[in-house]
C-alpha cells in the first residue's frame, strides 16, 4: 500500500484546463488519504516538471505517483521514464486520461467535464495505492521489418534499414516500383527526373541481399503484436515467366486486341492487357493484367514467355515491425467542378504527362496550346467539400510546371489563378522564376472562386482579381490545368487490416504530431511518406528515415522489453479444472504437482498478458499482475464515490 | 436527447488498450461529445474481465456497465470474440440471480477506429438506463 503519492494535473497549455477546472481537481486529491503532493502544472511533459516529479520522488519520499494528462498512448512512456531515473519503479506510476476522455470529449459541459475529472483521477490514485513494484520481461523478437508500399519513401526506408543489416521484405500492390514519382519526369527543386531518382533506388535495392521485393503484393491479414507480427500476403501472379524473351514480349503487346484506360497516363491514353507503363519501368518485365485480359491466346502465339499457369499465391511471414509507406492519390475533380467534364480541362498530372508525351510542340486533342490557366486549390482548402488542409505540393508542383512548360515550348503564357501562394521554404525561388518569365497571377478568396465558361467553342476563365481590387478579368484559354490536391489512396484495404487510426482529414495519424511524428498507437507499426498528409519528396524522406530508424530500434536488438503484464496462479485455491488451459491462446499454462495437489502453472516467458485465462476460473485464482482484483475494485469504487 | 444532467445514469466502460480505447481517445480527438457520466477502465483484452468485477460495479452504484470488445481485431487472436461473449453470459445469468436486469451489462465490438459508434452507444445506452430509472 503507498501512503506518499504525489498528484501532478496538468493544464495541457488549455486543451485541459480550458474546460476542467485543474485547480479544483488538485486541491480535491490533496484531501485524499495518502496522497503527499498534489498540484497542476502548465504542462506535465514539460522538462521543468519532469524534474519536479523527479525532485518530489528523491527528496520527498514518494512511493507512487499519478499524472493526469493526455492519452496514455502519449506520454506514457515519458512519465514512466521519470519515475525510473528518479528511483521509482515504473509499475508505481499510474496514468490519468483527462483529455482525450474528459475535457476534449465533454467539451460541451465545463461543470460535468470538471467533476468527470475528479472522479478519473481519484480512480488512479485508488489504482496506485495497490500497484506493486514489477519488472520487465523480455521476449525474442524477428529482425525482419515488413516495408508496405514501394514508392520513393518505402524504397528509401527500405535501404537504410537493410544497410543497417535488418531483413526487408518489400511488399508493392502495383506490378512496378516507384509509386508517383514515376509518373512525373523533372521534380523541383533539382534536375533529376522522377524516373532518374526510381532507377537509383531500384538499383540499391536490387544489390542488397537483405531486400526481397514482392510486386503484385498485398497484406491480406496480420497477427500477433509487436516484435512477432504474422502477415499473409497474397501474391498476384504476372503470367509472364521469370527469364523472358524481350523482343517476343513487345511482340505480344503488339498483337493483344485488349485496350483500356491508362491508369499511369490518368486515363488520357490507353494501354494493352498485357503491357509496362514506359520502357525503362522497373522490373523490368511487363506484366498481364487479369482483370481486363481475355485470355483469347494472340500473345501466347507470338511469345513463348507467357505463363498462364502461374497461380496466385498466399505467404505467410513473420516480422518484428511494419512500416507503412503506401502514398497518396491526386484528387479526381466531381462533374462540373471548375469546367471538369469538358475537353480542354485537364488535371495537373495529367497535364504532367501530356508534357512528358509532346516533344517539341504542345499539342492536345488536336490543337495547339498557348494560353493555359491554371486553377489553383482543387479538392484543396475545399470551403463545401470535406478537404480542409492544404495539400502542400502543389503551389510548388505548378509554378515549377510552368517554367518547365516555358522552357520547353517557348511560346506558352501561364496564367495562375490562385487562392495565395504558398511557396515555402527554398520553394520560393520557384515562384520568384516564373514571375520572372512573365506568368500572370490572379487571385480570389474561397467565397469567389474563378468560374469557367465556355462560349462560341472557347473557355473562358473569369475572376474577381483581389490583387487588382476585385477587376472582373477574364483569361481564353487553349487549356485549363486544374492543381488537384491530394487524397490518401483508395481502393486499399490495408487500413483495415492493419486498423490504423486515421485523422479528421482521412490520412493516417501518427501518435503525437510533434514528439512521435511516425509511430502509430499499434505498437510495431510505423507510417511514412505521404499516407501520412501530404508531403513533397524530401518530406517523404525525412519521414521514412525517421520511421525506418523507429522500426529499427524495435528490432535490431532481436529481443523486446515487454510489460510484465502477466497472470500469476494463486497456489492456495487453484484446484485445477482445466478451463484456464482451454482459454490460454498461447499454451502459457499446464498442470504441475506441488504438495501433492494439481494446480496451473503459467510459464513466464509464453504468456502474453491477454488476460483469457481470468474470467473463467471459477476459484477466482488467477490473477492479472497490474489488473489485479484489488487494483480494478478500488478503481471502480473510486468512480462511483 | 433530452436528458437532464443530474439524473444522467453512470455507466462504467471495459475498453481495452490496442483495439477500443484508442477508439474512444480518437473520439475525444475529434469532439465527438457523449455523456460526461461515461468512465473508463482499461484492460489488456475485453475476454480478461472478471464477472465478478462486472457484478461490483453494480453494487457500488454504476447503471450501467459496457464492455467495448476487441471483436476480431483482437491482437491476442480471435478466440476473443467467443470468450467476451461466453463471460457476458455468464454474467447477466449471475445478475439475474441478484436481481438485477441483465440489459443493463451491454457489449459491442468498437474497432480502433469506431469512435462513431463508441459514441451512438454511449447516447442509446444512457437513453435506455434513463428510461429504467
Ligand atoms: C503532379 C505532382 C507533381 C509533383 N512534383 C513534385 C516535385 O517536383 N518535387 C517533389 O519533391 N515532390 C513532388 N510531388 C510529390 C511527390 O509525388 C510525393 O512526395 C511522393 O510521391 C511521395 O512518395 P510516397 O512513397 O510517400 O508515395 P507514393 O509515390 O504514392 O508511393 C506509394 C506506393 O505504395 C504502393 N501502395 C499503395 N497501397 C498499397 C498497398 N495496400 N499495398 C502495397 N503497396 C501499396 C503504391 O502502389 C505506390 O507504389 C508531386 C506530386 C504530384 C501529384
Amino acid at each position: 500500500m503507498k501512503h506518499k503519492i504525489g498528484v501532478y494535473i496538468c493544464h495541457c497549455g488549455g486543451n485541459i484546463s480550458d474546460y476542467v477546472d485543474v485547480k479544483r481537481v488538485a486541491e480535491e486529491m490533496a484531501k485524499i488519504e495518502g496522497v503527499e503532493i498534489s498540484v497542476d502544472t502548465i504542462f506535465a511533459c514539460a522538462d521543468s516538471s519532469q524534474k519536479q516529479i523527479a525532485n518530489d520522488i528523491k527528496e520527498k519520499g514518494i512511493d507512487g505517483i499519478v499524472v493526469a494528462s493526455c492519452s496514455p498512448k502519449l506520454h506514457y512512456p515519458t512519465f514512466s521514464s521519470v519515475a525510473e531515473h528518479a528511483g521509482l519503479n515504473k509499475y508505481n506510476y499510474v496514468h490519468a486520461n483527462i483529455r482525450e476522455q474528459c475535457s476534449w470529449a465533454h467539451s460541451d459541459n465545463k461543470p460535468k467535464a470538471t467533476e468527470k475529472a475528479i472522479q478519473i483521477v481519484k480512480a488512479a490514485i485508488a489504482r496506485v495505492k495497490e500497484s506493486e513494484a514489477l519488472e520487465t520481461i523480455e521476449v525474442d523478437s524477428q529482425k525482419i521489418i515488413a516495408v508496405i508500399g514501394a514508392g520513393v519513401a518505402g524504397m528509401r526506408a527500405a535501404d537504410e534499414l537493410a544497410d543497417l543489416g535488418i531483413k526487408v521484405y518489400l511488399i508493392e500492390r502495383e506490378f512496378f516500383v516507384g509509386g508517383r514519382i514515376a509518373q512525373l519526369d523533372y521534380l523541383c527543386s533539382t534536375t533529376e527526373t522522377g524516373k532518374e531518382l526510381v532507377t537509383r533506388l531500384y538499383e540499391k535495392i536490387m544489390d542488397n541481399p537483405n531486400i526481397t521485393l514482392f510486386t503484385g503484393a498485398e497484406v491480406i491479414e496480420k497477427k500477433g503484436s509487436i516484435g512477432n507480427f504474422n502477415l499473409k500476403v497474397k501474391i498476384t501472379p504476372r503470367y509472364i515467366k521469370n527469364k523472358c524473351k524481350k523482343d517476343e514480349l513487345l511482340k505480344a503487346i503488339e498483337v493483344c486486341p485488349v485496350e483500356v484506360l491508362d491508369e499511369f497516363n490518368f486515363g488520357i491514353t490507353k494501354r494493352k492487357a498485357i503491357y509496362k507503363n514506359f520502357p525503362s519501368e522497373y522490373p523490368q518485365i511487363p506484366t498481364i493484367d487479369s482483370k481486363n485480359c481475355t485470355r483469347c491466346g494472340e500473345c501466347e502465339k507470338v511469345c513463348s514467355s507467357i505463363d498462364f499457369s502461374q497461380k496466385e499465391e498466399v505467404l505467410d511471414l513473420s516480422v518484428g515491425s511494419i512500416l507503412v509507406a503506401t502514398g497518396f492519390d491526386p484528387y479526381t475533380p466531381k462533374e462540373n467542378e471548375f469546367g471538369w467534364g469538358i475537353d480542354n480541362v485537364v488535371t495537373l498530372p495529367q497535364f504532367r504527362r501530356i508534357i512528358n508525351m509532346c516533344d517539341d510542340k504542345l499539342v492536345y486533342n488536336g490543337k495547339k496550346i498557348k494560353h493555359i490557366a491554371y486553377i489553383y486549390c482543387v479538392g484543396s482548402r475545399q470551403v463545401d467539400g470535406e478537404n480542409k488542409y492544404c495539400s502542400r505540393y502543389c503551389c510548388t508542383a505548378t509554378l515549377y510546371t510552368s517554367i518547365l512548360t516555358k522552357n520547353k515550348y517557348k511560346d506558352v503564357q501561364s496564367y495562375h489563378f490562385t487562392r495565395g501562394i504558398r511557396t515555402y521554404g527554398k520553394q520560393e525561388i520557384v515562384y520568384d522564376k516564373s514571375s520572372r518569365q512573365g506568368d500572370i497571377f490572379l487571385q480570389s478568396y474561397e467565397d469567389e472562386p474563378p468560374m469557367i465558361e465556355q462560349k462560341k467553342g472557347k473557355t473562358i476563365v473569369k475572376i474577381n482579381d483581389i490583387l487588382t481590387n476585385k477587376m472582373e478579368l477574364e483569361v481564353e484559354a487553349d487549356l485549363v490545368v486544374l492543381v488537384t490536391g491530394i487524397e490518401p489512396r483508395k481502393d486499399t484495404n490495408i487500413s483495415e487490416v492493419l486498423k490504423i487510426p486515421k485523422g479528421r482529414d482521412k490520412f493516417y495519424n501518427e501518435i503525437h504530431m510533434k514528439l512521435r511524428p511516425v509511430e502509430t498507437v499499434i505498437d510495431g507499426v510505423t507510417i511514412a511518406g505521404a499516407c501520412q498528409g501530404p508531403k513533397n519528396i524530401m518530406e517523404s524522406m525525412n519521414s521514412a528515415l525517421s520511421a525506418a530508424a523507429k522500426s529499427y530500434s524495435i528490432v535490431n536488438k532481436g529481443k523486446l522489453n515487454l510489460p510484465p503484464i502477466i497472470a500469476v496462479v494463486n497456489k492456495e485455491t487453484c484446484t485445477w479444472c482445466n478451463k484456464c488451459l482451454d482459454a490460454c491462446p498461447y499454451d502459457a499454462i499446464s498442470k504441475i504437482s506441488e504438495n501433492g495437489k494439481d494446480i496451473a502453472f503459467v510459464n513466464e516467458s509464453v504468456c502474453k498478458g491477454c488476460g483469457m485465462c481470468l474470467p473463467v476460473c471459477e476459484s477466482d485464482s488467477l490473477e492479472l499482475l497490474g489488473y489485479t482484483n484489488h487494483e480494478i475494485e478500488n478503481m471502480i469504487k473510486a468512480l462511483v464515490d | 436527447m433530452t436528458v437532464v444532467n443530474q439524473n444522467l445514469p453512470k455507466i462504467l466502460v471495459f475498453s481495452t488498450e490496442k483495439i477500443s480505447d484508442p477508439a474512444i481517445d480518437m473520439a475525444g480527438l475529434l469532439k465527438l461529445h457523449y455523456p460526461p457520466k461515461v468512465y473508463t477502465i482499461v484492460v489488456p483484452c475485453s475476454s480478461a474481465i472478471k464477472p465478478k468485477w462486472i457484478l461490483k460495479a453494480f453494487e457500488d452504484g454504476f447503471d450501467g456497465v459496457f464492455i467495448a470488445a476487441d471483436g476480431t481485431d483482437c491482437p491476442y487472436g480471435e478466440s476473443c470474440v467467443e470468450k467476451t461473449s461466453a463471460l457476458v453470459q455468464n454474467t447477466q445469468d449471475k445478475m439475474k440471480t441478484k436481481g438485477i436486469e441483465p440489459a443493463k451489462l451491454r457489449m459491442a465490438a468498437i474497432c480502433s477506429v469506431c469512435s462513431e459508434a463508441f459514441v451512438k452507444q454511449m447516447k442509446t445506452f444512457t437513453e435506455y438506463l434513463v428510461n429504467q430509472q
